[in-house]
């Protein structure tokens, strides 16, 4: 547990330390391409002191770690808001957006996975093969406008994009989760197919149980812990997925404010939000692993 | 599912040839055509400067075949290099080496691409610099979990105890094993290196105008998708097309070469 523990701080190290690099990548002087050619020499070197590069690069660290610590992001250049209110605005956005992308991305993938896993070998399982395939081949920029087409241009159903309506999330939403529950579908097909030989679940049958209770008491459970750790590596993919969604679909979230900071050449929102993308990342991993612990009693915690 | 994936492949590998034999232009702006639907003189419409579709997805798909392949070159040399490396090491040059990985492989998806580019500049240079920046990384994982299992190797051991030299070793002794996982490793990552350029110039991050690309002709079709519909279906269409017969052709390697690895 130590080591891990050890291992995960190093990491956040890094993540850190490479977030802080990026800002010395700007090719030429970074204030200059912020401000503009036509930006007074007072505003530059106004800027350049507000944002340390006039300091060596390793106190520009430590001073960039000692205001991370007071939860202190910086100021936007151009709203001059502190970055962490427009954070903690734009996060729960994404959250939700995230949190519900899974949950229909579990509520699928697992179904369709198991139903495979039932008929493997029958028309069925190759049907939902190909469609879970094909569907891992639709990226969130093609499934996205396709999904706006339908449902909010041609059917008229649900609001073409922006947050105003409840059903705003909807498709977004469904944009990602699509994704996620494809390669779930998968996954589950064949860990369950896997599982489904092994002694236990002839003993289960043999004791009379019904099919329904050995799938899902017996199997399903231990079928489930590699689905819990592809869970885990997805919400990455999910994560970064946002950001091009949430542009999609004009959803206000922290993937949207990452590319409107770009576009702006805002670099102190663009790390930012970089950081904090990745910081997510590294947490929901984290979440993975303690949640694989207590579903597989096998795994200790040593 | 092989003749099928071999058959798209095909028909792009026509189609792109038959587009030069034409002299398709896909830069020629004309104004009357503004956004037509399919029609004699553009088979799958015009886009919203009036070029020809057709010829701008001919073109973009070339430009990310070669955005794709330049990157998987790249991103495997030195992949590899890294993961041989790490592998036959082992010890601290392995810790240190790892720890590496570690912290990229803590940027999920291409948001570190992202992230390069938007400090880099966009245009296709930096694109293919910061794909292979952040690319290398599941080489490096590999190549490192092969060669751990291959260094202590009874052949390994004997070209070692004849004093072969360790680049010798990598190379004739090990790198050889390696082959058919690499090669469908390369094989999808051509087709998600596809997709990251694609969503890198969906977001404007990529190729610029007025070069022809299907992640930018995506971004303008969902623009102009209220009054063009056809214009972000037809480039869809394509771009899964593509990524689908790929994806179905690593599948096949895979099965065929018999090797198992994450297809993610």
């Amino acid at each position: 547990m130590f080591r891990q523990i050890l291992s995960i701080v190093s990491v956040i190290f890094g993540v850190l330390l490479l977030t802080f690099l990026l800002i010395h990548l700007v090719p030429g002087d970074p204030i200059e391409v912020m401000l503009g050619e036509s930006a007074s020499m007072a505003d530059r070197e106004a800027l350049r002191v507000d944002l340390g590069l006039n300091q060596s690069l390793p106190s520009q660290f430590s001073s960039y770690l000692n205001k991370l610590v007071h939860l202190d992001l910086g100021h936007s250049i151009h709203t001059k808001q502190p970055i962490i209110e427009l954070i903690k605005t734009r996060y729960p956005a994404t959250l939700k957006l995230a949190f519900l992308s899974l949950l229909i991305g579990l509520s699928i993938g697992i179904p369709l996975g198991v139903y495979a896993a039932l008929k493997a070998g029958h028309w069925q399982d190759i049907v939902v093969t190909i469609i879970s395939v094909r569907l891992s081949a639709m990226p969130a920029f093609w499934l996205g406008p396709i999904l706006m087409l339908v449902f909010a241009v041609w059917l008229g159903w649900l609001p073409v994009s922006g947050m105003e309506s409840r059903n705003s999330i909807i498709l977004p939403a469904v944009t990602l989760g699509f994704g996620l529950s494809a390669i779930l579908t998968r996954m589950t097909r064949t860990s369950l197919l896997e599982v489904l030989n092994d002694d236990y679940i002839r003993t289960a049958r043999a004791k009379g149980l019904s099919e329904r209770t050995v799938i899902i008491r017996h199997a399903l459970r231990a079928a489930l812990l590699p689905i819990i750790t592809i869970v885990g590596l997805q919400m990455g993919s999910l994560l970064a997925g946002t950001v091009i969604t949430e542009t999609i679909f004009s959803w206000d979230g922290i993937g949207r404010l990452l590319v409107e900071s770009i576009e702006k050449r805002d670099y102190p929102v663009t790390q930012a939000c970089v950081l904090i993308i990745a910081l997510s990342y590294v947490v929901v991993n984290l979440l993975t692993d303690v949640l694989y612990r207590f579903a597989d009693p096998r795994v200790k915690l040593n | 599912m092989k003749i099928f994936a071999l058959s798209i492949l095909i028909f792009w590998l026509l189609a792109v040839l038959i587009g030069q034999v034409l002299g398709l232009q896909a830069n020629t702006i004309d104004l009357n055509a503004i956004l037509d639907t399919p029609s004699a003189q553009n088979w799958l419409g015009a886009d919203d400067l009036g070029r020809d579709i057709l010829a701008r997805i001919l073109e973009g798909i070339q430009v990310s075949f070669f955005v794709a392949i330049v990157v998987t070159v790249i991103t495997m040399l030195v992949g590899v290099t890294v993961g041989l490396l790490a592998g036959f090491y082992g010890g601290k040059v392995d810790a240190f080496l790892m720890k590496i990985t570690d912290i990229f492989l803590a940027f999920p998806g291409i948001l570190l691409a992202i992230a390069f580019v938007a400090v880099l500049g966009a245009g296709i240079g930096n694109l293919v610099l910061a794909l292979c920046i952040t690319g290398w990384v599941s080489y490096a994982r590999l190549a490192r979990g092969q060669t751990l299992s291959l260094r202590n190797r009874q052949h390994v051991l004997a070209a070692e105890s004849l004093g072969a030299t360790v680049p010798r070793l990598l190379v004739k002794h090990i790198l050889p094993l390696l082959g058919s996982i690499l090669m469908v490793e390369a094989t999808y990552s051509l087709a998600s290196v596809m997709i990251a350029e694609a969503s890198l110039s969906f977001l404007g991050l990529g190729i610029q105008a007025p070069n022809a690309s299907w992640g930018a002709m995506l971004r303008d079709g969902v623009r102009y998708m209220l009054v063009a519909p056809h214009y972000v279906l037809v480039v869809g269409l394509s771009l899964m097309s593509l990524i689908l017969a790929i994806n179905l052709g690593g599948d096949y390697l895979r099965d065929k070469m018999d090797v198992r690895t994450e297809a993610n």
